[in-house]
């Protein structure tokens, strides 16, 4: 076997190069897992009568049923129902990173072919990266089952818990072990991995609305959807209920599967190129790429269409559910109606799924700003500077092309959701009209976590990742999908752009909040643009 | 002489602890092709990030084309070009669309120009930047750059990837464009390149301008070496003065003189019977290692108009 030669060598080499960001990624979700879990079991430790009822609605509401699945009354298994969508999310992205930058970026980064000139065999990079991300991925079962141990919850299905969350990761693993051969460069073997994520996050989705409920209301049977997913698998664990281990059986066989079959990609393909061939291109620049704008709207125009596929798709089905949201009662209803009156759930839903989908779209925007950052740290700012560009029209570029990409991905989602949602309802022509007035009062806020992407990128332009995707974060948690349920004071919910989005179609859209936002939106701006004039750039050495 | 680059004084700090620039004087001629040497981390791409008002000077003057390259930037672009050290481009466009690119967003190109330098400089505009070579990516930038017809062009380092072959229509491009009457600064550390091209050379080193003035000039500078095979014995040789280095082996030997010294050493090398000697002006390469490989004192320069600034 000395294709492996030097595996170990090269996962010392990964743990060192990790040994903050693998930790980070682990405690945060371990800590964020610990946190909620103690919220929850504190609120139904007073009100242990709730807990049956809060229970059904998340069985019986299939809107509730995409975050995950709920099987008998548990505090752990409620809690697990909020968060483990978002942990299986952040599982799968700490390991989809992890395994590419440590062998698809290493060789766009031409430093494989240093390691590959040392006695070190050829599939040793792989073989390391994979063990360092399943390594991770015991870590973080273990640590989650702890958080949740320390939060008071029996300890057989803490750790269920946390394998359900770990196996989306180690699935993941393998998935990114082949995309980081498929693609020849960093962002193209992430976003494939990303776009894999997407369907499996929709086939559980799908699954799990689409399952049937059993006569106590308190267990889905989800729909065959939900078994070609990872995410699927680990909500099939049932934690704190029926406490399956087999299904971590499913996420092994594929990951083992999965790195064989890049083992095999590696053995038939250059250091440094993809499975296909280079193509050749245009001689010529189109009329079209000769403008600032042009090359950013030339950069990230496949970017956008996966997105637009994705905003489509999700549209198309959570219209086709509006009927199915209708026939909801009681209890069922509350998580809706905090988005307007209950007298009109459905609207009620339709603001929600709005504000769902503003959110993605705000990501959108955000991993499209933040490409001023790599334009600037990876230099190629400066030869486009050195020409007769100002900096405020480079910044402009990316401006317009984020807002007008988050108004086209909007609109594509409310459109579609209008188009199905009419389809089973009737009413299609009003029903658009509504949706595309809710889609459009989303970008005031869309455009305040944008500039404040902007100002920081300009400010702070070291540490504007960072600080820009836990912005992210906090807008969502202190937003209106979760800042409520989280119970967090109002002054921290205002704080979230997404909290002054009117909830339209349930409720009127009024001028203020949207004057205020734009407001806001114009002075962060005003203040990239005056830090933009004024700073260093902070080119490459 | 009318100037396209008046540099005065020029500090540029990055952090409270290291100073790039100190306190550095650059002065080139318009028309002139001006050679910026120095080693690695000397100051030359700082010089010329503040030259295109990308970086801000803390502290002296800098006047690029009449001009204030911080604030009039976007004007003063127009009239030059700029090859970067580092070339970093967009991976996934092609040659021909970044040259396109590049040259349109500087006001536009020469399209005839554009195919000859393609021909002349043998690059494949067809494909994209990460298939390209470090030499064909340097490539795309230098014709991005003279496919433009502007008044300065800004050449950092602009042929440290290419192979010879290249280096030699590089040189041609430049004496063409100084034929033409444009003005070049032409960073490098490529001692032969510079020595062919420049008509006047700035030393940097450590922020600071070391000395400026034609190849002649700095010459004064430095010693001359000689070789010489002597009838008589030669040991004598290391006692005289302004003969430094010397290596002798019987009526054989090798060591360098100072040019002021020049004259008395060959008097007394004519009484020990010459048989054979070689002498060599100093290289570039020689002045360098007596600029960075010691500290000298001030040499007074015998002309008037060689700037002549301490070495620390």
């Amino acid at each position: 076997m000395s294709g492996f030669t030097g595996t170990m060598r090269l996962v010392r080499l990964a743990l060192r190069r990790d040994r903050i960001t693998l930790p980070a990624w682990i405690l945060g979700m371990a800590v964020f897992l610990a946190a909620t879990t103690a919220m929850f079991a504190d609120q139904y430790a007073k009100h242990p009568q709730l807990l049956e009822p809060d229970t059904r609605i998340v069985v019986e509401n299939p809107g509730m049923r995409v975050l995950g699945l709920v099987t008998g009354t548990s505090v752990g298994g409620y809690t697990l129902h909020r968060d483990a969508l978002t942990l299986a999310v952040l599982a799968a992205l700490m390991s989809v990173l992890a395994v590419v930058r440590h062998t698809r970026q290493a060789e766009e980064l031409g430093r494989e072919e240093m390691l590959g000139a040392g006695v070190v065999g050829r599939y040793a990079s792989l073989a390391a990266a994979v063990i360092v991300a399943l390594a991770a991925n015991v870590v973080l079962a273990v640590l989650l089952a702890l958080g949740m141990v320390v939060a008071g919850q029996p300890a057989a299905g803490s750790l269920v818990a946390g394998a359900s969350i770990a196996l989306v990761g180690v699935a993941f693993t393998g998935v990114a072990a082949v995309t980081s051969q498929l693609a020849s460069t960093t962002r193209g073997a992430t976003g494939m991995a990303g776009g894999v994520l997407g369907v499996a996050f929709l086939l559980a989705a799908l699954g799990n609305m689409l399952g049937t409920v059993d006569s106590a209301a308190l267990r889905v049977t989800s729909a065959w959807p939900a078994w070609l997913s990872p995410i699927g698998w680990g909500q099939q664990m049932r934690p704190f209920a029926d406490d399956l281990w087999w299904p971590l059986g499913l996420a092994v066989v594929v990951m083992a599967s999965l790195f064989w079959l890049a083992v095999v990609l590696v053995g038939r393909r250059d250091v440094g190129r993809g499975m296909w061939p280079e193509r050749r291109g245009a001689a010529h620049a189109s009329p079209g790429l000769l403008s600032p704008a042009g090359l950013v709207w030339r950069l990230q125009r496949g970017t956008l269409l996966g997105w637009a596929i994705g905003l489509l798709g999700f549209g198309l089905v959570f219209g086709a559910l509006s009927d199915q949201i209708q026939g909801l009662e009681g209890e069922a209803t509350e998580w809706y109606a905090t988005f307007g009156g209950d007298a009109d759930l459905l609207g009620a839903y339709w603001a929600s799924m709005m504000q769902i989908a503003g959110t993605a779209v705000a990501i959108y925007a955000v991993t499209l700003l933040l490409r001023l950052h790599h334009d600037e740290a990876q230099g190629t700012l400066e030869s486009v500077l050195g020409t007769a560009v100002s900096r405020v029209r480079w910044l402009g570029a990316y401006a317009v092309n984020a807002l007008a990409g988050a108004m086209l991905l909007i609109l594509v989602f409310a459109v579609a959701m209008g188009i199905t949602g009419g389809q089973v309802l009737g009413g299609t022509a009003s029903l658009l009209r509504d949706l595309v007035g809710a889609a459009l009062v989303q970008l005031p806020a869309i455009g305040v976590l944008g500039a404040t992407v902007i100002a920081l990128v300009m400010l702070l332009p070291r540490w504007s990742v960072g600080l820009s995707w836990a912005l992210v974060v906090f807008t969502v948690f202190a937003g209106p999908m979760f800042g409520p349920s989280l119970g967090l004071p109002t002054w921290l919910l205002d704080l979230s752009p997404f909290t002054h989005v009117p909830n339209a179609p349930a409720v009127a859209i009024s001028a203020e909040p949207i004057l205020g936002l734009g407001l806001v939106f114009v002075l962060l701006a005003a203040a990239g643009v005056i830090l933009l004039r004024r700073r260093n750039l902070s080119l490459p050495a | 002489m009318k100037t396209a680059i008046t540099v005065s004084g020029l500090v540029k700090d990055f952090g409270a602890r290291t100073r790039a620039l100190d306190h550095l004087d650059l002065r080139v001629g318009t028309g002139e092709v001006h050679g910026f040497l120095g080693p690695n981390g000397a100051g030359k791409t700082t010089t010329i990030r503040v030259l295109l008002g990308l970086l801000r000077a803390d502290a002296g003057s800098v006047a690029l084309l009449g001009g204030d390259p911080w604030h009039d930037a976007v004007a003063l672009h127009r009239r030059l070009a700029y090859v970067p050290g580092e070339v970093n481009l967009w991976p996934n466009l092609t040659g021909g669309e970044v040259i396109d690119l590049l040259g349109d967003l500087r006001g536009g190109l020469d399209s005839d120009r554009r195919e000859e330098l393609l021909e002349r400089f043998q690059l494949d505009p067809t494909k994209k930047i990460r298939a390209y070579s470090k030499g064909n990516r340097q490539k795309v930038a230098l014709v991005a750059a003279f496919s433009s017809d502007v008044e300065l062009y800004l050449l950092d380092e602009p042929t440290s990837g290419l192979d010879p072959l290249m280096e030699a229509v590089f040189q041609d491009v430049v004496q063409e464009l100084r034929a033409a009457g444009r003005s070049i600064l032409l960073s490098s550390h490529i001692l032969s390149e510079v020595e062919a091209l420049c008509d006047r050379v700035t030393i940097i080193r450590a922020g600071r301008a070391a000395e400026t003035g034609t190849f002649d000039e700095l010459r004064h500078l430095t010693r001359t070496s000689v070789v010489v095979d002597t009838a008589k014995p030669v040991e004598s040789v290391t006692l005289w003065p302004g003969v430094h280095d010397a290596r002798v082996h019987d009526g054989h030997a090798e060591f360098s003189v100072d040019p002021g010294e020049l004259n008395h050493v060959l008097e007394r090398l004519v009484d020990l019977e010459v048989r054979s000697m070689i002498t060599s002006p100093p290289t570039l390469e020689e002045l360098f290692i007596r600029h960075y490989g010691e500290d000298i004192a001030v040499v007074p320069a015998p002309d008037a108009d060689t700037e002549v600034v301490t070495a620390r």
